[in-house]
């Protein structure tokens, strides 16, 4: 049999972008230790259906874990305090019988509010539409396995490659900086062959265009710990050493104009 | 290849970066390049922070020799060249860096502001509604922005105090020695050397970390090292510098058995010399 619990939620409700919000406090009770958080948010919003109030509004889709739409902020941490894991795949049983839980959007200025815990999280697309694509021509289609890749390169690509784009990383971050994300994406393509030839063009064009939406990276090392798939830090440093090194190739090819 | 991007949807661009500057202009106009200059300043401001302290533990050696150490201060790059010249190159790059070292910090501290909704003002760090629950920022990488001006009013107490003589009446101008413990035996002024050091190890503790990160000097073998040297750093500046307001503060470092007068440069040369 599993434990059941009793719980007081205090989440923060906003009708719409530029209105005010608050917290508005709800309980759950008879909460099976084996729902997820937003299965737990999904008996709240079934109770308001039956009272006839308001739903509350919180992103979600896959509720496995892969796609990258669920977030909150559970008790001042984004994706809640468990490691490595984001919002949907949080289980009740990390929490306690009785216990206060304070669920409060993503916050950033890049990621307004839309509506309750719903932010609009586009500028990570506009990151992605400066560079995080390789584009180059590469004629018809060749045998498998045709570039070879070390080792060492495609592992550490294929870490990056797990970011899913959440932005709890911003979220968690004081200055509400991008670092882990975009060094996330400009580290899957630039460390494997295939991304070379766009390498410091996409350094530079998505770093910029990050610089245009978020804050400025002081490295607390926040994010990593927010981050669900664990991006690691050493992702910000090879960042910061391609956009210099950028800047300077950037002008070598443009015939140092 | 300036970036404008601008959203379908809420979010807006905070910065729009201007028209380009000539290279290597243009890479102190984003922030990964800002916190470049940042470290590099950070890791010469650094090396000044030892060398400054290595140099005044002269001081237990006596006032004859801690003015001897002053004086080849001021005749660095010997005959050859004018008397302080080196040392004003020293100090105008010092300032220099000083300067692009704090305006990075601030333009910075600035863009993160404009980045987060309900950022403090001064800190420039955002705020929740809740209660945050930091897991990786430590308290010295949440007062940086603290302990960078507090770092800064106590360099310009310090000048006024040691080197302008510009707080006590008693102050003897190439006299370091009776400068110091006239000064720390003050316990007030002792008590400000004592936190400002404290704020200055606290700052040498993050940024030493941060600035391997910020100017992406990263290697697996060694990036478990960069903690250590984080603190090996801050404990020696600690203990280095704690040293001169303790110890004069508990009357070890004294005036008791001085020789020449306080201000007596030609005593101090001949008893200098006598060693
Ligand atoms: C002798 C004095 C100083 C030393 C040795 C020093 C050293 C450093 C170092 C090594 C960094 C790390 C740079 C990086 O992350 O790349 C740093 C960051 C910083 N410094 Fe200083 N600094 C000094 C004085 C100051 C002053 C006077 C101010 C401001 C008035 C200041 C404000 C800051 C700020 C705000 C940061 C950014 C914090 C961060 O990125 O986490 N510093 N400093
Ligand atoms: S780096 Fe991590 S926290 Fe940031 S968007 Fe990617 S998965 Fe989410
Ligand atoms: S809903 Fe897809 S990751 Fe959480």
């Amino acid at each position: 049999m599993s434990k059941e619990l009793d719980l007081k939620l205090k989440i923060w409700r906003q009708e719409g972008p530029n209105v005010d919000g608050k917290f508005e406090t709800y309980e759950a009770n008879g909460i099976s230790e084996d729902m997820s958080f937003l299965e737990m948010l999904d008996v709240i919003n079934d109770n308001l259906i039956t009272t006839g109030e308001v739903p509350i509004e919180f992103d979600h889709d896959c509720r496995e874990g892969i796609c990258g739409t669920c977030s909150l902020m559970i008790n001042g941490q984004a994706h809640g305090h468990e490691k490595a894991t984001t919002t949907c795949q949080l289980h009740m049983r990390k929490f306690d019988d009785g216990d206060t839980i304070t669920v409060e959007p993503f916050r950033a200025r890049a990621f307004p509010v839309v509506k309750d815990l719903v932010v609009d999280r586009s500028a990570f697309d506009r990151i992605i539409e400066a560079g995080g694509y390789i584009s180059v021509n590469t004629g018809a289609a060749s045998d498998a396995n045709l570039t070879p890749v070390p080792k060492e390169a495609s592992d550490t690509s294929f870490d990056a490659a797990a970011c899913i784009g959440c932005g709890a990383c911003v979220a968690a971050c004081p200055n509400s900086a991008a670092q882990l994300f975009t060094s996330a994406k400009l580290g899957h393509l630039n460390l494997i062959p295939q991304g070379q030839a766009q390498r410091f063009a996409r350094t530079e064009t998505m770093v910029e265009t990050m610089e245009s939406f978020f804050g400025s990276c002081t490295n607390h090392g926040e994010c990593h710990e927010a981050c669900p798939k664990e991006i690691s830090l050493d992702f910000i440093a090879f960042m910061n050493r391609d956009y210099v090194k950028a800047k300077v190739k950037n002008r070598k090819l443009a015939g140092q104009k | 290849m300036t970036a404008t991007a601008t959203s379908p949807s809420g979010s807006t661009p905070i910065f729009q970066q201007k028209r380009q500057m000539p290279f290597p202009l243009n890479i102190y106009q984003s922030a990964i390049g800002r916190k470049w200059v940042m470290a590099l300043t950070g890791i010469g401001l650094l090396g000044f922070v030892l060398v400054h302290m290595i140099g005044n533990l002269h001081i237990y050696e006596g006032p004859a020799r801690m003015h001897e150490y002053a004086e080849s201060l001021r005749t660095l790059g010997g005959g050859l060249v004018p008397k302080t010249f080196v040392l004003w190159l020293l100090r105008l790059g010092l300032i220099g860096m000083f300067v692009l070292h704090i305006h990075s910090a601030y333009t910075l501290k600035e863009r993160s502001r404009k980045a987060s909704d309900k950022a403090d003002f001064i800190g420039g760090a955002k705020k929740y509604e809740s209660k945050r629950d930091y897991v990786a920022a430590n308290y010295a990488s949440r007062t940086m922005r603290w302990t960078g001006p507090i770092i800064l009013l106590y360099i310009i107490f310090h000048l006024a105090d040691l080197t302008w003589g510009l707080v006590s009446s008693e102050w003897a101008a190439g006299d370091p020695y009776h400068n110091v413990v006239n000064s720390l035996s003050n316990t007030f002024i002792a008590i400000i050397y004592v936190v400002a050091n404290i704020a200055l190890v606290m700052h040498i503790f993050h940024g030493t970390w941060s600035l391997f990160q910020s100017l992406g000097i990263n290697n697996p073998k060694y990036n478990k090292l960069r903690r250590n040297l984080a603190t090996a750093l801050a404990g020696i500046v600690l203990v280095g510098n704690l040293t001169f307001p303790i110890l004069t503060t508990i009357g070890f470092i004294n005036e008791d058995n001085r020789v020449c007068p306080p201000g007596d440069l030609e005593c101090l040369v001949t008893q200098a010399e006598a060693h």
